[in-house]
């Protein structure tokens, strides 16, 4: 196979190709709980042209090809199973175009969060786009297609519902258009067209490599606040959620739960932040969000925490860097989450059960509940931290987050950007005919079978 | 467990009860005074225990120093009327709880500063002001007079003495009898408090506006005065010690600032409002803070000096919007003792 390289050199130049183990080492692996799995190869292509190419060696010698783009999801996504190729996109890293009036933005898949963010800051401060709570290197890209979510899509949804259109290379090569981009210069809309994003979206890059994205751009409000509405009854959060959203004024509406420090544990903190262009229209809203939850300050089972400006500072960043601290609570850095996407009705017994299964595996833990496009549907994530260097604390966690992702699923809900075992678990609990679907499209655009194997298969 | 001191019978012979007359929130005549306040003594159910915003005031009001505000507290915790949410009540019991682990700089330098729990208020703590005092900081050293506004009463009790006991021993081992209070709750706690329920304190509290005023006479070659004018945001603690008001004039007098006369300050000084927000009460709180804000305005005030940081912290940005910039005494202080420039 030694010629493989050579020939990915020749597609993308020697110094974005390699074999090196040090590198192969670096790309077997995530920062999750994952059992680490080495490349035979990685490579770091520039352009569409080369994905394309590289693509079609891949379909020639039948290597498995694994699209990466910051590698940080955290359960095993980007981990080539089967080894072959990884591909990272690291240097597409473009802006290709923002279209202020139409307000999206088209980008490679190598942008990251932080650098939408800075772009859009600099050259145009009143657009904005929605920010996972991720690092900052995390990718735009990547993270729509995994059915992200961020800090709007108490608004708008999944980060993939703001996604307007999309460039792929199939695996079979071909270069495709999808969206209004298929038909207009413009890429404003997924609709009217027959909607084919579906076919790459939530397919943990099994269906092709996306090298382009247009991403909606929202308005960005001159003022922004933050209020927290605290309990101690897990019973109520659903209709808390209910409440707030109903008065569309929340931007984003999150609730926390954590053992530490001393005054967080044991209470529900429900984050809601609202903006607003004028201080009337900033009062107004907090008027309204805090008479939203009247009844429980009345019978005095909630009240809203009185924020000194260090904490409102920290609530009100986006991305939330306290989960950063989180990650490092036991050393070790070791940090994975199931985030399952739950309806509200469940959050009570998914936050008992996520309570339970940290204690009774010993780990520090983290809860955090967001809800998406006004209480629609929640992404509820269990976080559990470990000692990397510990094999006994990584072991607990894995046990930890795989009962935490049959909780999710007994409870109604469904693990979010699955790690392969939750794949499996959900495979099971899956339509027969649905995974026939899935696996008929699969094997119909890729059949050969070389994007990212092992993901959305049955074991 | 200690017990407050007041005698029944000033009260029952009370002619004026302006500890209810005067309350500029709850707007009683005399008549519903007398009958409310029987209430009290009796023990029995009134609107009072639900509708006392907890200023404190009433405490200055009295005369007699016959503490009606904590006769106030005591029976809305008989009663279990708790002022606010409970949650908010039980998250600040377990945020200001003394952890048993704390670390102060030894030997103890003078002069010893009680930090309360603000750690913010740490970096004000130098310049020729402070020279190199040690201060204490956090849940250990705490007062706890907080709890007075969540009818909490029994926590005081538990932790006051403890706290007062942690100081002393810190203090004796220094040879040190003297304790700077940063803030007006701490110096309340350890003298007004402590009196009413007969808790010994083996040091000698000084408030931090007489410390102040002593360095500033001290360095008075060095003061510029400002010639600012200033509106003064009393804190709800300064009305158990009425007795240290004088100090406020004398701190701004040796600055050469002026207290702007206005309608809410001294007796009728309003709430900073943010205890009425954890309580839940935010539309009063919005009232007040409008109209307090606004006599800052109207009286053409500069600066809004605060001692409390729960105050600075609550109106800072309010007053900062209305063209009043925010500012703690002691930072007035420093920049008096710099360049005069503000």
């Amino acid at each position: 196979m030694e010629n493989i390289l050579n020939l990915l050199a020749k597609i993308v130049g020697e110094d974005f190709v390699s074999n090196h183990p040090e590198e192969l080492f670096i790309y077997s692996r995530d920062g999750g709980t994952m059992e680490p799995h080495a490349p035979e190869y990685v490579v770091m292509p520039r352009t569409t042209e080369e994905v394309q190419k590289i693509i079609l060696l891949a379909n020639k010698y039948k290597i498995p090809v694994v699209p990466l783009g910051a590698g940080l999801v955290l359960s095993g996504l980007t981990i080539p199973l089967k080894g072959g190729i990884v591909m990272d996109l690291k240097r597409m890293s473009d802006i290709l175009e923002v279209n202020e009036n139409s307000r999206y933005a088209l980008v490679q898949p190598g942008v990251s969060e932080g650098m939408l963010k800075a772009y859009l800051a600099k050259n145009y401060p009143h657009l904005r786009h929605s920010l996972p709570d991720a690092p900052p290197a995390a990718t735009v890209v990547g993270n729509a297609l995994i059915h992200g979510s961020g800090h709007m899509s108490q608004i708008y949804g999944f980060h993939s519902e703001m996604v307007n259109g999309l460039e792929v290379v199939l695996p079979t090569g071909e270069i495709c258009q999808i969206g209004s981009c298929s038909a207009s210069p413009y890429w404003f809309s997924r609709a009217p067209l027959p909607d084919l994003a579906g076919l790459f979206i939530g397919w943990n890059g099994t269906t092709g490599v996306v090298t382009k994205l247009a991403l909606k751009l929202y308005p960005k409000p001159k003022y922004e606040d933050v209020m927290i509405f605290l309990t101690e009854n897990e019973n109520y959060i659903p209709y808390i959620l209910f409440k707030v959203t109903g008065t569309e004024m929340a931007q984003d509406v999150i609730v926390m739960a954590q053992p530490k420090p001393d005054w967080i544990g044991g209470f529900q903190l429900t984050s809601i932040t609202f903006t607003g262009n004028s201080d009337e229209e900033i009062r107004f809203k907090r008027k309204t969000l805090r008479q939203s939850l009247d009844e429980y300050i009345k019978n005095k089972e909630g009240g809203f925490m009185h924020l000194l400006p260090d904490m409102k500072a920290s609530f009100l960043e986006v991305p939330q860097r306290s989960f950063t601290l989180f990650a490092d609570v036991k050393k070790g850095g070791g940090f994975e989450y199931v985030g399952a996407m739950m309806p509200i009705e469940v959050l009570p017994h998914a936050y008992r059960g996520g309570i339970y299964i940290a204690e009774q595996n010993g780990t520090s833990y983290t809860l955090m509940m967001r809800v998406i496009g006004s209480a629609h549907c929640v992404m509820c994530a269990y976080a559990f931290g470990f000692n990397r260097a510990d094999k006994e604390d990584v072991m607990r966690a894995q046990k930890a987050l795989h009962e935490a992702n049959q909780l999710a699923l007994k409870l109604g809900g469904i693990p979010w950007k699955a790690e392969l075992p939750a794949q499996q678990l959900i495979i099971k609990k899956m339509d027969p005919n649905t995974f026939e679907l899935i696996t008929s499209i699969k094997k119909l655009l890729d059949p050969n079978g070389i994007m990212n194997p092992g993901n959305w298969e049955t074991q | 467990m200690v017990k407050l001191r007041f005698d029944k019978n000033i009260c029952y012979s009370c002619e004026s009860v302006d500890c209810l007359v005067k309350c500029q929130y709850l707007q009683l005549n005399i008549e519903t005074a007398r009958i409310e306040k029987l209430k009290i003594l009796k023990g029995e159910d009134t609107f009072i225990l639900t509708e006392c915003i907890t200023c404190y005031a009433c405490e200055e009001y009295c005369l007699k120093r016959n503490h009606p505000f904590f006769q106030i507290v005591e029976l809305q915790e008989d009663k279990g009327l708790y002022t606010a949410p409970r949650p908010i009540t039980h998250q600040q019991i377990k945020m200001t709880s003394p952890k048993g682990r704390f670390e102060v700089k030894q030997p103890l330098t003078k002069p010893a500063i009680s930090l309360c729990v603000f750690p913010d208020m740490m970096k004000k703590i130098d310049g020729p002001l402070f020279q190199r005092g040690t201060s204490f900081l956090g849940g250990d050293f705490f007062c706890n007079l907080v709890f007075l506004h969540f009818a909490k009463m029994s926590i005081v009790k538990e932790r006051l003495p403890k706290v007062i006991e942690t100081i002393s021993n810190h203090l004796k081992k220094n040879c040190l009898d003297e304790l700077i209070c940063f803030h007006d709750e701490c110096y309340a706690g350890f003298t007004c408090w402590a009196t009413a329920y007969e808790i010994p304190v083996p040091f000698k509290p000084i408030h931090l506006f007489h410390f102040l005023s002593q360095r500033l006479e001290a360095l008075k070659s060095s003061v510029k005065t400002l010639n600012q004018k200033v509106a003064y945001q009393r804190p709800c603690s300064s009305r158990l010690i009425p007795e240290t008001q004088y100090l406020t004039d004398k701190v701004f007098s040796l600055i050469g600032v002026e207290r702007v006369q206005r309608k809410y300050d001294r007796d009728s000084s309003l709430c900073c409002g943010s205890i009425l927000r954890m309580m839940g009460r935010d539309d009063l709180a919005d009232d007040i803070q409008e109209r307090n804000v606004s006599d800052m305005v109207n009286a053409g005030a500069k600066y809004c000096v605060f001692n409390c940081p729960m105050c600075y912290y609550t109106l800072s940005e309010k007053v900062s919007k209305e063209g009043i910039l925010p500012v703690m005494m002691v930072d007035l202080c420093h920049y008096a003792l710099t360049e005069g420039k503000t």
